[in-house]
This record gives C-alpha cells, sequence and structure tokens, in this order.
C-alpha cells in the first residue's frame, strides 16, 4: 500500500509507503517459493526507481507490524553512510537495516502475550502516520495548500479488501490486485509511480465498482443487515448486550418484553 | 371581538319545549362546555365545534325567547336559551365567526389533492401548505406520496414522520422582508408657498415624522419631553416647521434673534447636541496608532500636482452665531447614516405619533446596549482603552495562541452515486467462492519473525535480485493491463465517472431509479416497525410485504421485458435490489411462525 503526496509542482512524488507485513499472514502461508524476500526486493527496486524518475522526488516508509508501527526510512534524511559490502545503493542497506531493527523491536513487544489471541491490523495507525507526516512536510513549506492525498492500494493477497478499495475511491487513488505475484515490480513501476500530474492523462486501472458495504464493528466482515446502535450507529452482526464503542447497555429486546416491561435507559438496538 | 372565548349564561334545552337547566356556557375557539348550576345535575356537554355543523337563532324583536340552536353532523341539536338578545348576538357571533373559519379551512384543503388529513391528526392550514407546496416542488416526492399514501399502503402521519427535517426547515423561512428608509431626504421638508395670502404649508406624513426622528435625536427626545406635557403636537410640528423654515432662508440673525425668545425653538435650531456627543465619543475611539508603511504612500504634501493647498488666511472669522447655521454635508452625512442602520419600527403599526417616538426610542435603547459599551467615565477610563487599543494593535503573531483549525465540512453524498456500484457485490458473489484464503498449516509467531529475518539477511547477502523481472512475465503484465484497461472503457465508458446507468435508456433509467427509491422506502418503514408490538404495526408490515411482493413482481416483468442485450447488465442492477426485498420478506414470513408457533395455543384478546 502506497500513499502519494503532490509536491509543490504536480509532477514531483512524495511517496509515503505504507507496507503492512502482517506477521500472522505469513505465519499461515506455507507457500513454498516464499514470496517474502522477492517481494521485498521488488519494493526495493521499485523506490529507487522513484527516486530516480525526478530529483526532488521524497521516499518515506512505514511498517505496520503485529505490534507496532514505525519509520523505516525517509529519502530526506538519509546520509550518504553506505553499509556493509557496497553491494547495493544505500536506500536499500539503510531500509533493510531499519527494518530488521523493527522486527526485532516488534518481537520483543510481541513477548508474553498468549499465542492464541486475535491479531489485529494496525493499518489505521500507520495511515495516520503517513497523513500526519505529509501534512508536517506541507506546513512546514512557505504555501499552505491543503494537500490532495490520493490513497493508492496494492493489495496482495487471496481475497479483497472493501476499506482499501473504499479509500482509494474517495480520495481518488488508484486500486489493483496484482494477477501475477511474479510481475509484481512491473505493476508497481506502471501503475503506482505515476505523480498526479500524469494521471490526469493516463489511463490507469479501474475497478469494475467499488464495494460500498459496511463492515461490522466485531468481526469486520461486510454485511448486509445488521444491528445498530441508535446512538453512534456502530454496527453489529449479532445481537450484543452493550454497545462496544462506547459502553452503553443496550434495552431488553422485543422477546424479553413479554418477561419484563422495561423499556429501557433509552438507547435501543434495532434491527435493519 | 379580540378575545378568544365568551362565557354567558344560559339554559340548555334538549327541545324548544323543555325548560331548560340554568348555568353557563362558555365558548373559545375549539369547542363549547356548559356547565349546569347545579352541581350534582348531569347534563354537564362539552362538545368541539368540529362536529358543530350549523346554527340556528330567534330574531329580535320577534316574541320568542332568545334561543340558539347549535346542530351537530349526527342530526342532533343543542338548545341554550338566552338571558337578553344582547348575549345572544355575542354568542352567535363568536359562533358563525369559528364555523366559517372551519368550512374555509375544509374548502381550501378540499380543493388541493384529495383526502390528506386523517380526523384524528390536529393538523394546522399552515402545516398543510407545507406539505402541499413541498410536494409540488419535489415531484418524485410527489410519484412517491401518490404511491404510497394514495395506494393505502402508509398513511400521511407515516409518510411525513422520516421527512420531518423537511417541514421544519421550510417554516423557517418565512420572516417578511422589510422595507427600508428612502434615500430621498423626505425630512427636508419644503413647504407649499401661496403668494397671495403669505402663507406657508408644510405638510407632514408619518413616514416623515419617523425619518426626522431617526436623523435628530434631539428633536425626538424634545418630542418626548415636551409632548403632551407642555405642548400639543400641532404646536410642537408648527414650532418644528417654524424652525425648517428660518434655516432655509439662511438668515442666521433673525434665527439667532427668535431662538433668544423662544426656548423650544432654539432647540430646534442650533445644532444636535445629541448627535455631537455620539460624534465626539466616535473621535475618541479612533486608533492613534499609525501605520508607517501605509502612510508612506499617502504622502501628498511633499509631492507636486497633488492635494489642494489650504491656505488659512483667506478663512473668514467666525461669527458669533455661527451656532444656527447649518450645512448640508451634515444633514447629507446623518440622512446617509440613518438609511444604511436601516428601519427598526414599522409606521403602519402604531396608530399615533406619540407611539412612534417611543417605538423608536426603545429600540434605539436595544441598539445601545448591544453596538456601543458605552463606558463614560473619567478621563482615565478613556486612556486605558486607548492603550488596550494600542496593545491590540501591535500585536505579535508568535505570541498568539494557536488559531483553532478548520475543521472540513461533512460532505454527504447523493446515495445515487453509488448506485451502480451495488453490481459488484452482484459479482463477487456470482463468482465461485474458491478464493479464500488457504490455511494450510501455520507456523508459530516466532518462526514467522524469524523467517523474515532470514529474508532480510539473504537480501543482504545477495543483493537485490538481477534481474529484477522476467521479460515475458513483464509482457503478460502488460497485456494483462491493457486488456483491462480496455474493457472497462468499452463498458464503462471514457468518463471515470459516468456509470452503467447512463448507458440505459431514458425510460429504463427513470424506471429503475424509481423502483429503487420506493424499495428504499418500504424498506425504511419496514425494518422501523420491527419488532412488532401493536396490531397497528402489524397491520402496517403486512401492507408494506405486499407492496414489496408488488414490486418484486414488477421487477421480473421488466427485466423480461428488456432486449437481451440490456438484459444482463439490467439484472446485474436489479439483483440486489431483490436481495433486500428477498431478505426482509423472509423475516417476516419467519417472524409469522414464530409469532403463530409462540403463540398456538392461547392467545388472549387483542395481542397480536
Amino acid at each position: 500500500m502506497s500513499v502519494d503526496g503532490r509536491g509543490y509542482p504536480d509532477y514531483i512524488v512524495i511517496l509515503v509507503l505504507v507496507c503492512d507485513y502482517w506477521i500472522p499472514f505469513h505465519a499461515k502461508m506455507r507457500n513454498p517459493t516464499k514470496p517474502f524476500p522477492t517481494t521485498l526486493s521488488r519494493m526495493l527496486a521499485f523506490l529507487n526507481a522513484i527516486l530516480t524518475l525526478n530529483q526532488l522526488n521524497q521516499v518515506v516508509v512505514i511498517a505496520t507490524g503485529c505490534n507496532s508501527c514505525d519509520y523505516i526510512y525517509d529519502s530526506s534524511k538519509a546520509t550518504n553512510q553506505s553499509f556493509g559490502n557496497g553491494r547495493m545503493p544505500t536506500l536499500c542497506a539503510t531500509l533493510l537495516q531499519n527494518l530488521e531493527e523493527f522486527m526485532t523491536r516488534d518481537e520483543q513487544l510481541g513477548k508474553g502475550e498468549a499465542e492464541e489471541r486475535i491479531a489485529c491490523s494496525l493499518l489505521s495507525g500507520s495511515l495516520s502516520m503517513a497523513l500526519c507526516y505529509i501534512q508536517r512536510v506541507f506546513r512546514s513549506g512557505s504555501l499552505h495548500p491543503q494537500p490532495r492525498v490520493p490513497i493508492d492500494s496494492c493489495y496482495i493477497g487471496a481475497q479483497n479488501s472493501a476499506f482499501l478499495q473504499q479509500a482509494s475511491y474517495i480520495t481518488s487513488g488508484v486500486h489493483h490486485k496484482p494477477q501475477q505475484l511474479d510481475g509484481l515490480f512491473q505493476y508497481l513501476l506502471t501503475i503506482f509511480a505515476t505523480d498526479l500530474h500524469s494521471r490526469n492523462f493516463l489511463q490507469l486501472p479501474k475497478p469494475v465498482g467499488v464495494d460500498f458495504r459496511a463492515s461490522c464493528f466485531c468481526h469486520k466482515s461486510t454485511i448486509d443487515m445488521s444491528y445498530i446502535c441508535s446512538v453512534c450507529l456502530s454496527i453489529f452482526c449479532t445481537r450484543h448486550k452493550k454497545c462496544s464503542t462506547w459502553g452503553s447497555v443496550f434495552a431488553k429486546g422485543a422477546a424479553d418484553l413479554k418477561l419484563m416491561k422495561d423499556h429501557g435507559n433509552g438507547t435501543d438496538l434495532r434491527q435493519g | 371581538m379580540s378575545s378568544g372565548h365568551v362565557t354567558k349564561r344560559a339554559k340548555y334545552k334538549t327541545s324548544i319545549k323543555d325548560p331548560g337547566t340554568p348555568g353557563a356556557l362558555r365558548l373559545n375557539e375549539q369547542k363549547l362546555m356548559f356547565m349546569p348550576d347545579n352541581r350534582n345535575s348531569t347534563t354537564k356537554l362539552s362538545v368541539e365545534f368540529k362536529s358543530i355543523q350549523g346554527h340556528k337563532y330567534t330574531k329580535e324583536g320577534s316574541n320568542k325567547p332568545p334561543l340558539i340552536n347549535l346542530s351537530n353532523t349526527q342530526g342532533g341539536s343543542y338548545i341554550f336559551e338566552f338571558d337578553s338578545y344582547s348575549d345572544l348576538h355575542v354568542c352567535r357571533d363568536f359562533v358563525s365567526k369559528i364555523l366559517e373559519k372551519k368550512s374555509r379551512d375544509t374548502s381550501s384543503v378540499a380543493s388541493e389533492k384529495a383526502a390528506v388529513t386523517l380526523p384524528d391528526e390536529q393538523l394546522s392550514a399552515a402545516e398543510m401548505h407545507l406539505r402541499i407546496k413541498l410536494l409540488q416542488e419535489d415531484s418524485e416526492l410527489q410519484n412517491l406520496h401518490q404511491q404510497f399514501v394514495g395506494g393505502n399502503i402508509l398513511t400521511e402521519a407515516e409518510f411525513w414522520a422520516a421527512r420531518k427535517k423537511l417541514l421544519d426547515r421550510d417554516s423557517s423561512r418565512k420572516s417578511n422582508q422589510r422595507v427600508g428608509f428612502k434615500s430621498v431626504m423626505i425630512s427636508e421638508i419644503r413647504p407649499l408657498t401661496d403668494g397671495r395670502t403669505n402663507k406657508v404649508t408644510f405638510s407632514l406624513t408619518p413616514e416623515i415624522i419617523l425619518q426626522i426622528f431617526a436623523e435628530k435625536p434631539s428633536v425626538h427626545r424634545a418630542f418626548l419631553n415636551l409632548v403632551p406635557n407642555k405642548m400639543t403636537e400641532m404646536e410642537f410640528w408648527t414650532k418644528y416647521c417654524r424652525a425648517e423654515y428660518l434655516n432655509r432662508t439662511k438668515n442666521v440673525h433673525a434665527a439667532a434673534a427668535e431662538a433668544a425668545e423662544d426656548e423650544e425653538l432654539a432647540l430646534f435650531l442650533k445644532e444636535d447636541d445629541i448627535l455631537a456627543t455620539e460624534v465626539r465619543k466616535k473621535i475618541r475611539r479612533v486608533d492613534p496608532t499609525l501605520d508607517m508603511e501605509a502612510d508612506e504612500g499617502d504622502d501628498y504634501m511633499h509631492l507636486p500636482d497633488h492635494g489642494i493647498f489650504r491656505d488659512g488666511s483667506k478663512e473668514l472669522n467666525e461669527s458669533q452665531h455661527e451656532l444656527y447655521r447649518r450645512t448640508l454635508l451634515q444633514d447629507l452625512n446623518r440622512h446617509a447614516a440613518v438609511v444604511l442602520e436601516g428601519r427598526t419600527v414599522d409606521v403602519e403599526m402604531e396608530d399615533n405619533t406619540r407611539a412612534v417616538a417611543e417605538a423608536l426610542a426603545r429600540s434605539k435603547q436595544g441598539n445601545c446596549g448591544l453596538k456601543f459599551s458605552c463606558k463614560e467615565g473619567a478621563d482615565g477610563n478613556e486612556s486605558e482603552e486607548r492603550l488596550d487599543r494600542m496593545a491590540r494593535a501591535t500585536a505579535l503573531e508568535d505570541l498568539q495562541p494557536p488559531h483553532s483549525l478548520p475543521l472540513a465540512p461533512l460532505s454527504i453524498k447523493d446515495a445515487r452515486d453509488y448506485f451502480d456500484s451495488q453490481q459488484v457485490n452482484a459479482l463477487e458473489t456470482s463468482r465461485d467462492p474458491s478464493g479464500k484464503m488457504e490455511s494450510l498449516g501455520s507456523l508459530s509467531t516466532q518462526e514467522a519473525y524469524a523467517s523474515v529475518r532470514d529474508a532480510i539477511s539473504q537480501i543482504k547477502a545477495m543483493g537485490v535480485s538481477d534481474p529484477i523481472i522476467n521479460p515475458e512475465v513483464a509482457l503478460k503484465v502488460f497485456n494483462g493491463l491493457t486488456h483491462s484497461i480496455s474493457s472497462i472503457k468499452y463498458n464503462h465508458g471514457k468518463n471515470p465517472r459516468e456509470s452503467v446507468l447512463d448507458r440505459l435508456p431514458t425510460a429504463t433509467k427513470e424506471k429503475l431509479l424509481q423502483h429503487w427509491t420506493c424499495i428504499q422506502e418500504l424498506l425504511k418503514h419496514f425494518w422501523s416497525s420491527y419488532p412488532i408490538t401493536t396490531p397497528y404495526l402489524y397491520a402496517k408490515v403486512t401492507r408494506l410485504k405486499d407492496a414489496m411482493s408488488n414490486i418484486y413482481r414488477q421487477l421480473e416483468e421488466m427485466k423480461a421485458s428488456l432486449k437481451s442485450d440490456l438484459r444482463h447488465q439490467v439484472s446485474l442492477l436489479v439483483r440486489p435490489m431483490q436481495q433486500a426485498l428477498d431478505a426482509a420478506i423472509q423475516h417476516h414470513d419467519a417472524d409469522l411462525q414464530k409469532r403463530s408457533a409462540k403463540s398456538g395455543g392461547e392467545r388472549p384478546n387483542g395481542y397480536v
């Protein structure tokens, strides 16, 4: 997943890449070709290519782990210090070093938790970090326009992500799910390396339609019919005793009305 | 009469021959009530005027006692005998006024759309008009209304209950626009001069008087003080007009002479002291700080050919009667200021000049509280204020507290933009669900972390893989992308925001959208009726379910009637609508079964 930012002129790209390395996902995959290292190397090549396209381009990488999110690389702050054996550009070396350290830290944070804990993605946290970074870059400049930040999403996996589809649609970004994983670099360079100026005349792939269905708050699955809290409009797929968003207790349902004639606290769980 | 009710002594008779029970009859706008004198009697009455149809009464001058006979809609009648004919007349007038109003309301409503109120719904005529106006403005709303309320699927109350926001918004738009002051200076009254009789006639209308009061506050004050205590209104205006005449002649000495004799005349001749104090206050509040930068461009003195050079030596000496000279410029400025302030008093509403003057005084008092913080204090206060103002003018930006951040306004989009995206869901469900995540085996978290670290060290050792991409794979990717982009372009059109809907013929599109809005409305009412607790809801739900089955059938018919090339697209669009309807009908049937199973045996009366 990547977040594009608008530089001062339209043809400059400030790319904030949010990589969701959700460990349980890798834990469940048993694919012998182990796509992770190749995905990583392709991503490194892609980032290099972005920096080559224009001298003023900037790249920032934020990694989302199991327990934390952090900045892995920032091209505007990079020094020219070269790691290791000089076999690869500074960008890759720095990034890999930082990534390794991040993984170690993340693992440390995860120690002590139960193995069977339901893991949830920290994508919202890293997206917030990305947006704050972009705002900071714009505020520090002499111009103070409201940046238009399109969110492009590249989904690698079996299913589809309604959330990313909606995010890309609403922010007029690009959403694409590559059909062939070994051609990932080509996809990245063709679709996601375009700057905002070029997008006016380039034909980028559009999804057939966007899945605008809501997801339930308890299981994050898309649903058509749900129970809704009448105050905060949180959506639940099954009947709950209290709203998980703000903790209010729901009134007794109609089935229980015969037993107790009590109409509750004014909050209601409605079906719809 | 202006009061809303009438109370009279009367005797209630059930027929003409009946001697009648004495008591008190009370009429107000909604109903009439009769309380007999004898509390134990059972002939208490309370009848709504809605059920009163007509009234008959005995004429004065005949030998009959004063009777009024009110007939109601069911054919019965209430007869009251009054003590005197004057009482009868009062009551009769009241009743006839109410009946007339009632007939006017009902006839105006009947002349509009058919059967809009229910007898148990108390609606004012204003609300009725509002609803009719809304229906006339929005044809879509009108269609829905006709279909549902006209087709007896929903009641009027239910239909409008979901649209309270529309009704509220309209009712607040009722303010009338008031006409302001004219820019013509009508306060500059010119008299008609009659050369023969040497008479000069001034004519003052209430409008002119209001302007005079607004522009000359000292005259206003004098009026409030002097009339009617010291002099009549006529005398006041005579004096005022005399002062105006003297001013017009520009004969300063004559003005001074007359002013010396007549105190009140002097009031009108010299300058307005209230205005003067106000101006002085304003001068004191002028910002003494200087914007040096901006001022540099204003230096007209040292540039040649700019500005007018003023030679003070040519000025005339001030005469001792300077007080009585009034300039056109002062009057013009004052008039302009008053016009711009706007009108606060409506002359039509006030009966006489005194009332106008008082109304103006009241409004000024209100304004004074709002506009100026009239701090008349010692000079100490004034200088404090000045220092405060200077501090404000020289504010340092970086020492300011942070400004509140601008909020992005909430943008709620039209639901129709998302209409055609529903077909994605249809496509997804139609695809076979074999693309689920492969949950084959599982590594533990530790192993996962270890594998990631291995991968990283592998890349570090070997460098980024070379070649980064296989040329055949790259070609395949390109072809795939091109194909998908062109096929989407073919299906959906070049415009990225163009929707599938636009490619259908107009008639089909309209029908589809109409069906969709109907279905939304039905589903809204349907789901809000659950859980069913009263028989009323039960009946409503049954009606809604019938309507939904009806629409379902209509959708099927529409699909069948289309040409084959459109049929696939339309069926994709229609499918989510049908799914929603199916879900609702299913729920209804399930609920029905549950109910009948639960109350299979005993069924208390009326409980559904």
